[in-house]
């Protein structure tokens, strides 16, 4: 079975983004960006199954600039076999990458498409479960545990309650959660192995996908400030503020 | 035109945060339509019909809808949505689920956790863990839109909409439900509990989880949230999880013990009216955004705060 995993370029999770003045978007000059943490995990798993003998192949595609080469070869140094960049320098929203996505997973015919819960740019939570939709797919969103069988995937879901589990019939979407695993650093030898695996370069025209936004934004903003309010002495002096003052006891 | 909003419930009730979802509903204005979809799901209908402000209650009990896995649901809004230029739901595990599947059936995008509306296609939503705020307007001619529903007040009762019976869809045999975890708890739900108790990795074990931070909460009547560090760490389900990406809440009280409050944390409980940190770091950014700051070790701290409630 070959595996597809979808991951995104986006600004490091340890990254204090900032909003710019004129309100016309976060500005990302300069600032570190890495693989989507919960791609990270989807990699991983999509390499656990491989080594455990039940998939052949892995296969990471990203969608994005010139530079999300660099997210891929990660990938590949991680231990993926080789890569597809669709290039654009739009901003794409996730309809238009599910749709990318698709025709993508209509070439590689995969039996099993692995990708994050949501990107932590744009915390949209949307392409997973887009990609099912267009492929006719069943999607097993926010996983734990993924177990991989012939036919079928039992994927136990991170869902409000605690734990839901579903089985889906092959071939089938899947999206992680932060608990399925905790994904391995490349070593030194394997990213200098993975700058000569194979990447094939496409752009969104060659699937016939427009990228033209749906969602037009009109402003980006700073959330409105919390102050920092006073450091109290003793726990009895915190009792009592929140009785008297802040009256939420 | 009118509004779906789908609804969040275990059969027997309705789930708070529906109630919310539907204040954003009533806000972008229309006739709006609850669709309850389970098994015996007749009292979470009648709850709903009871919300102030709905025209229509709509009834789809199937054995496909029992668990709400999201391909019979998706493909039942779906059957619906020419009534529609509006189809929301809470952004709840359920909502996250289903409501993009449904936007891609209907080629249209999706605008996520909105926290407020501008008007009846524009909306303010967060991004980057809540640390900006976007206005978007929706340029397709069906809105599909999840809420967050810590934004947003419940709305009250006071309606008695009639509940008309919807046509089940036919089953599309993709997916099948294996089994749930059941909720063990009697303490209130995190998304719409008054006050929460949040634990952290210094609480060091399950046990010492367990042990200081529950009796706490009991006596505060509290529900319990937990860092991502200290669910990783197995001292708290995931569900207990408070941040950008597990629940997001908004009580009226939130205390923070042990926690040293990661963007990524803070991102899921900032709108709390009332925040109280206690950390034995001083330095920890949490005190950044808390209204009262403890500085002190939690394991004395936390026993002292038990006797004093």
């Amino acid at each position: 079975m070959k595996i597809l995993v979808p991951v995104k370029r986006v600004v490091d999770f340890n990254v204090k983004i900032r909003v710019k003045p004129d309100g016309s978007g976060v500005d990302l000059q300069n600032v570190k960006m890495s693989m989507n943490p919960f791609d990270e995990i989807a990699v991983e798993e999509a390499l656990r199954l491989k080594e455990a003998g039940k998939a052949e192949e892995v296969v990471v595609v990203s969608i994005g600039p010139a530079k999300a080469e660099e997210t891929l070869r990660t990938a590949l140094a991680m231990g993926a076999d080789r890569a597809i960049l669709v290039e654009t320098d739009d901003a794409v929203e996730p309809l238009a990458v599910a749709k990318i996505l698709k025709a993508v997973g209509e070439a590689e015919q995969p039996g099993l498409i692995l990708l994050g819960k949501q990107a932590i740019d744009d915390d949209c939570n949307q392409t997973g479960q887009m990609l099912a939709a267009l492929l006719g797919w069943g999607q097993g969103t926010f996983a734990s545990k993924v177990e991989l069988a012939s036919d079928a995937v039992t994927v136990t879901r991170e869902v409000d309650g605690g734990l839901q589990t579903v089985s889906l019939r092959l071939p089938a979407v899947v999206t992680t959660d932060l608990r399925l695993n905790e994904p391995r650093y490349a070593s030194l030898p394997n990213i200098m192995r993975a700058k000569k695996k194979p990447l094939d370069r496409r752009t969104p025209a060659d699937f016939g996908v427009a990228t033209a936004a749906r969602l037009r934004i009109l402003r980006t903003e700073e959330p409105a400030r919390r102050m920092a309010g006073v450091k109290v002495g003793s726990v009895a002096e915190l009792v009592d503020r929140l009785r008297t003052e802040a009256g939420v006891l | 035109m009118a509004i779906l909003l789908l609804a969040d419930h275990d059969a027997a009730g309705l789930a708070g945060q529906t109630a919310r979802a539907l204040t954003a509903a009533l806000q972008i204005g229309g006739d709006v339509h609850i669709l309850v979809a389970g098994v015996n799901a007749r009292p979470a209908a009648e709850a709903a019909s009871r919300l102030a402000g709905v025209a229509q209650v709509l009834l789809a009990e199937t054995a496909a809808f029992e668990h709400a896995l999201a391909e019979p649901l998706a493909d039942l809004i779906v059957s619906l949505a020419p009534g529609y230029d509006t189809i929301l739901g809470a952004a709840t595990s359920t909502g996250k689920n289903v409501l993009p599947r449904v936007a891609a059936l209907l080629d249209v995008a999706q605008v996520s956790d909105i926290v407020e509306v501008v008007s009846a296609d524009t909306f303010k939503r967060p991004i980057y863990a809540g640390n900006a705020i976007q206005t978007v307007q929706a340029t397709d001619a069906t809105r599909v839109i999840t809420v967050r529903t810590a934004s947003f007040a419940a709305t009250g009762e006071g309606g008695n909409a009639p509940i008309e019976p919807v046509e089940a869809v036919a089953a599309c045999g993709l997916s099948r439900f294996v089994g749930e975890t059941a909720p063990i708890s009697d303490r209130p739900e995190l998304a719409s509990a008054r006050v929460i108790l949040s634990g952290g990795r210094a609480l060091g074990s399950l046990e010492k989880f367990n042990e200081r931070i529950l009796p706490v909460a009991d006596k505060l009547g509290a529900a319990v949230g937990a860092s991502r560090a200290a669910v990783d760490a197995g001292y708290a389900p995931n569900d207990w999880q408070v941040g950008q990406t597990g629940k997001i809440v908004a009580p009226q009280l939130y205390i923070a013990v042990g926690i040293s409050g990661a963007i990524q944390h803070l991102a899921g409980m900032k709108d709390s009216k009332v925040i109280v940190a206690i950390n034995r770091d001083e330095d920890a950014p949490i005190f950044q955004i808390a209204d009262y700051g403890l500085v002190a070790d939690l394991f004395v701290a936390l026993p002292e705060l038990e006797k004093a409630l």
